[in-house]
């Protein structure tokens, strides 16, 4: 297992990169500790997977070294860099069974016989198919399939990282929660540093320690879910993580008093902010409280969805939305109030940072 | 619940029966007819019963076609086989390279199977011929109308040059179909060259394989247009295969009988090798 560091990368698909724009990823500059599970969360096409394959060594990219405890790896193959990945869609050899399948890639790095059998019988065990060891691998069922992928990646004892490209994208719902579950706790068990590739933000704040959220080929933050939910760094942070995400509200900044429409409100701290920046106020649904006082809203709808209530109101002018619990009343002369350690303070789309 | 029986929907496989009827049925039959009779012309008939195929099976002149076609046929399998994967296997996946190399793989399929073999005829003709007349410069003593194995070299060269693209397609066609992510895989698991085409591009491809084998099986067996326009089955009866032989009992000599129940025997041994083929190749699939 090892630290990954990722030395200013940067990569284009084109040959001749001008401008920022022709970048597919724009410049990285991080390191990830040994042994941490990490999620790269973001919409298609924001270079989450491109990242993954520069880490792989299925992509060299433009710009940039990456090192694997300190060496440098930039150059090396894939074999060379003695990963293992975990594709989309299961990848097994048909015409071998479960067992040979696992013992495959140590058979390929000549491992002594004694030594495969005794490995691919403990990576059975593990992933749960000690049973089907002898059974043609083409039969098995999609998530079967994908822990036999996961397992070639885990047979091999000194794999530096483990990555994993959105695994769970044909397996049925009730399995995600069972493999992913499964995956949690072989991580525990034998803490190998994961990277794990997916769109889906549960899947992400559950998995992974540490959730990095990219949006158009860039790393918009690095954090815990707790941070993510809490201190969304940028405003695609606070509307992609969340359901339903964050609120934004243009707003006006004077000293520690934000103003929005003709309402001010009170802030813990002054932030700082550049001039000519364009300034919204954020707030997550579940720190907006509908009651009798605060500032006069309109609801516009309420959507039931079983144990909560998500209701649209128009504050403003600006849609603003509201979680409460299912049995709530909302008041004839609605009004809100924000939790106030809660309201974040963005300028040209990032968070700024308060003073003190 | 009551059943209703409405049988009118057989009318609507009538039109198929018809033309299945017209295009296999009473063609066979018409043949079976001939087999099992004689005839001195004046359409007068009688009865020979299992007479022609007896003394078919005795023949040596049918068994020396049989075995002469059974030899073509393997050699131009082992040959268009492996060479058509290797072939597949290096053609471009991307860009430009790829619709170039389909075209020219399939310019020998489009063409007319007797212009094929006066092609081949006029290529390896010694006096005016590209391929005789250079052999000859380079030293070879090479004459396809004199030689049998010049003349089979011939024969195998020209299906091979025919028929290979058609497997290289098939075999094409398996292979693009393959996701990326396998090639991936077996790099991240560390296979050999052997190993991804062994466990990963032959088991993709099998399905087509199996195609290949049997169309070009089949069409090999039944070979006729271009060793006929080539050699015209000789020197000697070096290149009579059996659809050769046949068309010169039936036509030249006029003996319907025999030629009728040799039709016949050739129908079954081409359904029944065609079956072993399928069978064989087919059963590693019901195993699993």
């Amino acid at each position: 297992m090892a630290r990954i560091t990722l030395d200013h990368i940067r990569h284009a698909y084109g040959p001749k990169p001008s401008s920022e724009k022709d970048y597919a990823l724009k410049e990285v500059h991080h390191e990830w500790e040994h042994g941490g599970a990490y999620a790269l969360l973001g919409p298609s096409g924001c270079g989450k997977t491109t990242l993954l394959n520069i880490i792989s060594g299925l992509l060299t990219p433009s710009e940039g070294k990456i090192l694997f405890d300190g060496a440098d790896v930039t150059g090396r193959s894939t074999e060379e860099r003695n990963i293992a990945q975990v594709f989309q869609f299961p990848v097994i050899y048909d015409t071998m069974t479960v067992y040979q399948n696992l013992a495959f890639p140590l058979r390929n790095r000549k491992v002594p016989e004694a030594d495969v059998d005794s490995r691919v019988r403990e990576i059975l065990e593990m992933i749960d198919l000690s049973d089907w060891a002898n059974r043609k691998a083409r039969g098995l069922t999609a998530d079967q399939k994908q822990k036999i992928s996961l397992g070639r990646g885990l047979v091999r004892k000194d794999v530096n990282a483990i990555l994993f490209d959105e695994p769970l994208t044909v397996i049925d719902p009730h399995m995600k929660w069972v493999l992913r579950s499964q995956l949690k706790r072989l991580h525990r068990q034998f803490g190998f540093t994961m990277v794990y590739v997916t769109h889906d933000q549960t899947e992400a704040l559950t998995f992974a320690d540490k959730v990095v959220v990219m949006y158009e080929g860039e790393i918009v933050q690095i954090g815990t879910p707790v941070e993510l939910f809490e201190r969304p760094r940028h405003t695609f942070v606070g509307y992609f993580i969340g359901s339903p995400g964050m609120n934004f509200l243009p707003a006006k900044l004077a000293g520690a008093t934000v103003t929005v429409g003709r309402h001010k409100i009170p802030l813990e701290r002054a932030p700082t902010v550049a001039a000519n920046a364009k300034v919204e106020f954020g707030i997550r649904p579940e720190f907006v409280r509908l009651g009798r006082e605060g500032f006069p809203i309109q609801v516009l709808k309420v959507e039931d969805v079983g144990r909560q209530k998500i209701v649209r109101t128009n504050f403003e002018g600006h849609l603003l939305t509201a979680i409460v619990s299912e049995d709530a009343e909302i008041p004839a002369e609605p009004h809100v109030t924000f939790k106030q350690s809660a309201i974040n303070i963005y300028a040209d789309s990032w968070r700024a940072e308060t003073e003190g | 619940m009551e059943k209703t029986w409405n049988n009118k929907a057989w009318f609507l496989v009538l039109p198929v029966v018809v033309l299945v009827a017209f295009s296999a049925v009473i063609p066979l039959m018409t043949v079976v007819n001939y087999s099992v009779q004689d005839t001195f012309g004046n359409n007068e008939f009688f009865w020979a019963g299992t007479d022609w195929f007896s003394e078919m099976l005795q023949s040596d002149r049918f068994w020396d076609a049989l075995f002469r076609n059974l030899i073509f046929s393997f050699t131009v399998l082992a040959i268009q086989i492996p060479l058509g994967i290797f072939i597949a296997l290096n053609m471009p996946k991307h860009g430009i390279g790829v619709p170039v190399c389909l075209v020219l793989m399939a310019l020998p399929l489009l063409i007319p199977w007797n212009v094929v073999g006066t092609i081949w005829q006029v290529f390896g003709r010694v006096d005016i011929g590209f391929l005789g007349h250079y052999l000859r410069v380079l030293g070879v003593d090479y004459n396809y109308t004199q030689d049998p194995i010049d003349a089979w070299a011939t024969v195998i060269i020209m299906d091979v040059w025919h028929w290979t693209s058609l497997v290289v397609l098939l075999c094409y066609a398996g292979l693009v179909s393959i996701p990326d992510a396998y090639y991936q895989a077996a790099k991240i698991d560390g296979a050999s060259r052997w190993s991804v085409f062994r466990y990963i591009q032959l088991p993709k491809m099998k399905r087509v394989l199996l195609i290949a084998v049997l169309l070009r099986f089949m069409d090999s067996f039944m070979i006729y247009t271009e060793p006929f326009v080539v050699t015209g089955g000789g020197p000697g009866n070096s290149t009579t295969f059996l659809s050769i032989d046949l068309v010169k009992m039936a036509i030249g000599q006029f003996d319907l009988g025999p030629a009728a129940a040799m039709s016949i025997i050739y129908f079954l041994i081409i359904l029944l090798l065609s079956w072993i083929f399928y069978t064989v190749m087919t059963s590693h699939d019901a195993q699993s």
